[in-house]
């Protein structure tokens, strides 16, 4: 791998975009391809670009059919959690899902409850929860957990969760306190979309201590983002 | 890019901007039951320090070797295990799986 490759990757990777690296095995030649087209030494029919561009958007490494003896190797940003509330929960959540290659960023206005102390190593945002969002950006491959249990901070978020493209949505809370989120939303005019706020948050496996419930919520999110929102 | 890769590449980085010779291998082939899927990065430095996995365990020594020689020849290798191979039983791919994997300096 050339050194030039080596710097597009990590720009790649600094951008959250999506690049595919093909390499011809035979001799080791390569060329990326992204959303702009194919550059370096390696030249590719049409079809092949084609082709390794089809795995640029699904994000899946493979041989090229059209182009045998190639092997494109598809990069794509990392699944991002976004968790509002920097509580209990948050505080194991946060280190287990980074673990899981989940880049983590946890919000949270209130200085008491978002510091340093409490969250060692995880970015975290003081800002409020619509302007922590609308600076990040809402994309397919990064999921939102609401967990601060306050509808000042939920539900801003959650208005801009549900018309995003995100591939999760959880909502901590009783089922009492989920009807009366569901009748704020509804007000909001979001009614239609609040079927897609996983709640009761996480799968279901009985434990009840913080560090527990945030297995639940992980498992939860990893079972979406492979099996589908219907698993 | 994956987390994952992130921290691969970023050691990456880090080897070459010391000046160490650094390779890549990469998982470009499956058959059977193999625990890793295509795409799956390993990273060596000159010195045998690796990160990432290309097998559950079983054939990263080997890798990490020719990895070793490539990074002195310059001259990429594609690497066969699997339990029809003599040679890669030794290495021993327990799962009954049959892998390649293509071995890259990295410049």
């Amino acid at each position: 791998m050339k050194a030039d490759a080596l710097a597009r990757l990590a720009e790649a990777q600094a951008k959250r975009q999506a690049l595919v690296v093909v390499t011809r095995l035979a001799d080791g030649a390569q060329c990326l391809v992204d959303a702009a087209g194919r550059t370096g030494e390696l030249q590719l029919a049409t079809g092949a670009v084609a082709e390794a561009a089809a795995l640029l958007l699904s994000g899946r490494s493979a041989s090229l059919t059209s182009e045998p003896g190639c092997f494109a190797r598809a990069y794509v940003p990392s699944p991002r959690l976004l968790i509002v509330g920097a509580v209990h929960i948050a505080q194991t959540l946060a280190p287990m899902a980074a673990t899981a290659g989940y880049e983590v960023i946890v919000i949270d206005p209130r200085g008491a409850f978002a510091s340093p102390d409490r969250f060692p190593g995880v970015q975290l945002s003081d800002e409020w929860p619509d302007e922590a969002l609308a600076r990040l950006g809402l994309d397919a491959a990064t999921a939102l957990v609401a967990l601060s249990h306050d509808p000042k901070l939920d539900d801003p978020a959650l208005e801009l969760a549900l018309p995003s493209t995100l591939f999760y949505i959880g909502a901590l809370g009783s089922r009492r306190t989920h009807e009366k989120r569901l009748e704020r939303l509804h007000a909001a005019g979001l009614g239609e979309l609040t079927g897609r706020i996983h709640s009761p948050i996480g799968l279901d496996l009985g434990g009840r201590a913080p560090a527990e419930i945030a297995v639940s919520i992980l498992a939860e999110i990893i079972q979406v983002r492979h099996r589908g929102a219907a698993a | 890019m994956h987390a994952d890769d992130d921290t691969l590449f970023a050691n990456l980085r880090g080897w070459r901007a010391a000046g160490k010779p650094a390779a890549l291998a990469t998982v470009v082939s499956t058959w059977g039951s193999s625990p890793r899927p295509e795409g799956s990065h390993l990273a060596v430095d000159g010195d045998g320090h690796f990160i990432g996995s290309v097998s559950g365990g079983c054939i990263e020594g080997a890798v990490i070797e020719a990895a070793l020689q490539v990074m002195q020849s310059r001259q990429p290798r594609l690497l066969e295990f699997g339990v029809s191979d003599e040679q890669a039983w030794q290495v021993g791919l327990a799962c009954g799986g049959r892998v390649q994997v293509f071995v890259e300096a990295v410049e």
